[in-house]
């Protein structure tokens, strides 16, 4: 009977391991939701105060400037993205492109989706020294984008493929062009495509590596384009390393804002995607 | 009359027709345009960092900077030894750690889980990746610190604050799982029922399906699956940045305080970028993360088809 | 008359998904032994769904609910305390699409021998090996290529592959699940040729869906319609005198009932043509 003990001896590793990680994943919201939560919810104003002229000292005011900075950096960023990752995998899937092309792009697809985001900071920043500009907003939505986008083309790309070839088909068959054919691809994929611009967007706002030395890790309010600006993810990191409790205990209640946002977008995302999945032929959710 | 009316028909409808044309034309310029896209901000990357790391590279020879420990860019010494070392060090602890654990866990999501527990776990699993990871680092120092700092390191004879390689490899292991869960449980749960069926069918037991049937046939997924988890560790940022303790030196110990590569940016790009010679020192950290992300992307292309070709049912 | 080793009494499956579905209503039969019984009726008539809770591997998927039993010799195979690899040792099962394991072929056939342990040395794992292939015919065509993965077979190759795994084990019952249908002409034929050879020696229940094949390989064939059995007699008097109106329907019309048959199992197997890019 040796065979059946060691099968459930497997059997209860693999169900210990997932436990594990379940139990490790409701510790770090719970930490964050409960720690955070007592200090954003005793002063919510926090969250939309501007910083002091010592806030990063003295912890005066709040960090508005940075939720403005991951709105402005962020949204931008995501939209510019969007566009590109959607024309790329629209370019991948359908008649414009060779099979042998496709696979070329996507090996470079999956060199950039594998390279380290501190690699899109570092080059961003070596561009802004070769054109002698100075850290700003701009670059922040740059970097990001740059960030998002092979994280969008994968999904979208998984998305388009899972649209089934008879809307292709059916399509051409119309007498359309290759635009509208494509065009009608990406909405059968639709559900599969919001769900990868939305996580795209999570993926980006959460991001600090890439935004560290281009947005500015400024600590006034956004200004401008040209101006630096900070965001959530790179106040965080500068507060948790204060020297000043007050500035710290804000790291929890920035952590807590974040959190929420972020859950919030994969709830939408899966929303999202289910709700249209049952109207879309072949809408696999991300 | 009526030639007319068809004339003015015959019209628009032609007109349309070169309208449609046109954006044809306009949209496959664009689409080309994306298709591209992707390669020229990979060579623009490169180009970019490596012409920056020109000036270090005519200055220093390339081994004697990978070999040397001394890192002082205010001293114009640029060893890179201790931040690989470092590297090296988190990343093949985190993956020994978060591996095992991972592979496991997909096997019980994608082999036993059932109905609403399986959506549960595999909810949790899509949140947990979507942590930013400063919520992992800021979560660790209240949490993951203490415990390292007062109970493991003292219990295994070393002391240290908390801070460290260990720390920074154990919180590193939690953010990469998730990623390598999620991968692994598509591919297993892409194998058809019958490569099951079969081996069930002849008596095997569960485990042994999993283990020498459904493990292999999933092999070349899963092997993506770590390779992503590695690459993660291995640039990771903003976690080693909050935990590691940032010294420049050579560890002596798990628990020891230490400096990874993206670590080495983070730390001295702010103060430092006056002084030419350090920004394309540092510059030329970023460009050696790309180069050994590519070859291992280039790597695990070879062995992934080998294991295709190996073990396909 | 030989004797029955496998019976089933009022067998009844119920799948609790989404939508409630009675894929079997009681279904009582024998497997006489040494002989091939064909399972033969429409498509999602429960062909399937009895062939599989015949040795448990129904179990495999979530939310299916049996009721009635099934025995072996004398043992039930749902009222026990044996685990169900045992059990699943003694009632082989083939699936429908020729699945070859992710190993090289000799390690295909000798899987399940390597995993009950039966066998004391290389030498003899090596001879079994040899002897299961030349058994179902393969042992010429791949005696020099036993290291390949056994996937590089042709399909037909593979569906003989996965007789041998199975026969590997000697097990007292074997089901075969619609074994030709995935094959074309040729390689179907080879495999049949196998079957009639094998079937003298071990108990075959074989589910398909062609009426020729029931009639050419079977020594008794079931009827299956809507979950319910329907007939079941030796071959020849099968065909020869349906006793139930259904069946005579079935066997006289069988060849549009087999048309219609076919178009839909192309459906599920042929998959798209490969279109161009993609």
């Amino acid at each position: 009977m040796d065979r059946y003990a060691k099968q459930r001896l497997f059997s209860a590793l693999a169900k210990g391991s997932a436990a594990l990680v379940v139990a490790v994943m409701i510790l770090v919201v719970a930490v964050t939701i409960v720690r955070g939560g007592v200090v954003f919810l005793t002063d919510p104003a926090i969250a939309f105060t501007p910083p002091g002229s010592r806030y990063m000292l003295e912890g005066d005011g709040g960090f508005l400037h940075a939720v403005l900075g991951s709105v402005f950096i962020v949204g931008p960023a995501t939209l510019v993205s969007m566009t590109l990752a959607v024309s790329t995998a629209i370019y991948l899937q359908s008649d414009y492109s060779s099979e042998r092309f496709s696979d070329v792009v996507n090996m470079f697809l999956n060199v950039l989706w594998g390279t380290p985001p501190i690699v899109y900071g570092v080059f961003v920043l070596t561009v802004i020294i070769a054109v002698g500009a100075q850290t700003s907003l701009f670059f922040g939505i740059v970097a990001i984008a740059i960030f998002q986008y092979p994280i969008m083309t994968r999904y979208t790309d998984e998305a388009l493929r899972s649209a089934p070839d008879t809307v292709r088909e059916a399509t051409y068959g119309l007498g359309a062009t290759r635009f509208e054919t494509a065009i009608m691809t990406v909405r059968a994929a639709l559900p599969g495509v919001i769900a990868g611009v939305i996580m795209g967007f999570a993926r980006g706002i959460g991001d600090a590596a890439t935004v560290l030395f281009t947005a500015g890790r400024s600590t006034n309010m956004p200004g401008g384009l040209f101006e630096p600006s900070t965001t959530l993810p790179v106040l965080i990191f500068d507060q948790a390393m204060s020297f000043n409790a007050e500035v710290r205990s804000h790291a929890y209640a920035a952590a807590f804002v974040l959190i929420v946002v972020v859950l919030g977008l994969i709830l939408a995302s899966k929303i999202l995607a289910g709700r249209y999945a049952r109207y879309t032929p072949g809408g696999r959710h991300s | 009359m009526s030639e007319s009316i068809e004339s003015t028909e015959s019209n628009t409808k032609r007109s349309r027709i070169g309208r449609r044309l046109r954006i044809e034309r306009l949209s496959s310029y664009w689409l080309g345009g994306a298709g591209y896209f992707a390669i020229a901000l990979f060579v623009l990357i490169v180009l970019t960092l490596l012409y920056q790391s020109a000036p270090l590279l005519s200055e220093y020879s390339i081994v004697q900077m990978l070999t040397s420990s001394n890192w002082d860019p205010a001293q114009n010494e640029f060893g890179f030894m201790p931040a690989i070392v470092g590297t090296i060090y988190v990343t093949v602890l985190s993956m020994a750690m978060g591996t095992p654990i991972a592979i496991f866990a997909a096997i019980y999501i994608a082999e036993y889980a059932e109905g609403r527990a399986k959506t549960l776990i595999g909810s949790f699993i899509d949140v947990l990746a979507a942590i930013p990871s400063v919520i992992f680092g800021l979560v660790a120092l209240i949490v993951v610190v203490p415990f390292v700092g007062d109970y493991l390191a003292p219990a295994v004879g070393s002391s240290a604050t908390g801070l460290g390689i260990f720390t920074v490899s154990l919180v590193m292991a939690i953010v990469v799982t998730p990623f390598m869960i999620s991968l692994s449980v598509e591919s297993l749960e892409a194998l058809p029922d019958e490569l099951r069926e079969s081996s069930l069918g002849v008596g095997a037991t569960k485990w042994e399906t999993i283990r020498i049937v459904l493990l292999r046939a999933a092999g070349p997924g899963i092997f993506s699956a770590i390779l992503l988890g590695f690459g993660r560790v291995f640039g990771a940022t903003i976690v080693p940045a909050m935990l590691i303790g940032g010294q420049t030196q050579l560890p002596d110990s798990p628990f020891a305080t230490g400096q990874t590569l993206p670590t080495l940016i983070v730390n001295d790009f702010g103060e430092l970028m006056s002084l030419p010679l350090t920004q394309s020192a540092l510059i030329f950290v970023g460009l050696m993360l790309v180069v050994v992300v590519w070859l291992f992307n280039f790597g695990a292309m070879l062995v992934r088809s080998r294991l295709q070709r190996r073990w396909q049912y | 008359m030989t004797d029955a080793v496998l019976t089933t009494d009022e067998l009844a499956v119920t799948y609790t998904g989404n939508r409630e579905v009675e894929a079997l209503k009681g279904v009582s039969l024998e497997f006489p032994e040494n002989q091939l019984t064909a399972i033969i009726g429409p498509s999602g008539c429960g062909k399937s769904t009895l062939l599989k809770s015949l040795n448990r591997l129904h179990e495999i998927q979530p939310n299916v609910d049996i009721a009635g039993n099934v025995v072996l010799g004398d043992q039930s195979i749902y009222n026990t305390d044996e685990p169900t690899p045992e059990l699943r040792k003694r009632i082989g099962y083939v699936p429908q699409t020729p699945t070859a394991l992710p190993l090289s072929i000799y390690e295909n056939v000798a899987y399940g021998l390597k995993i009950h342990g039966e066998y004391d040395s290389k030498a003899e794992l090596d001879d079994q090996v040899e002897h299961y292939l030349r058994k179902v015919n393969l042992w010429d065509e791949v005696e020099d290529r036993l290291e390949t993965p056994g996937a590089e077979l042709s399909t037909g190759q593979i569906q003989r592959l996965c007789l041998a795994r199975s026969l590997a084990v000697e097990p007292e019952v074997l089901l075969c699940d619609e074994v030709t249908s995935a094959l074309d002409p040729i390689s179907a034929e080879q495999v049949e040729a196998t079957l009639e050879e094998l079937k003298a020696e071990y108990t075959i229940v074989m589910v398909t869906h062609s009426m020729d094949q029931a009639k050419r390989l079977a020594d008794t064939v079931v009827f299956l319609y809507l979950g319910e059995l329907v007939e079941t007699n030796d071959t020849q008097s099968f065909f020869e005198n349906p006793q139930h109106e259904r069946t005579q329907e079935f066997v006289k019309g069988h060849t549009a009932v087999e048309y219609a048959d076919t178009e839909s199992e192309s459906d599920a197997n042929a998959g798209e043509p490969v279109a161009p890019n993609r």
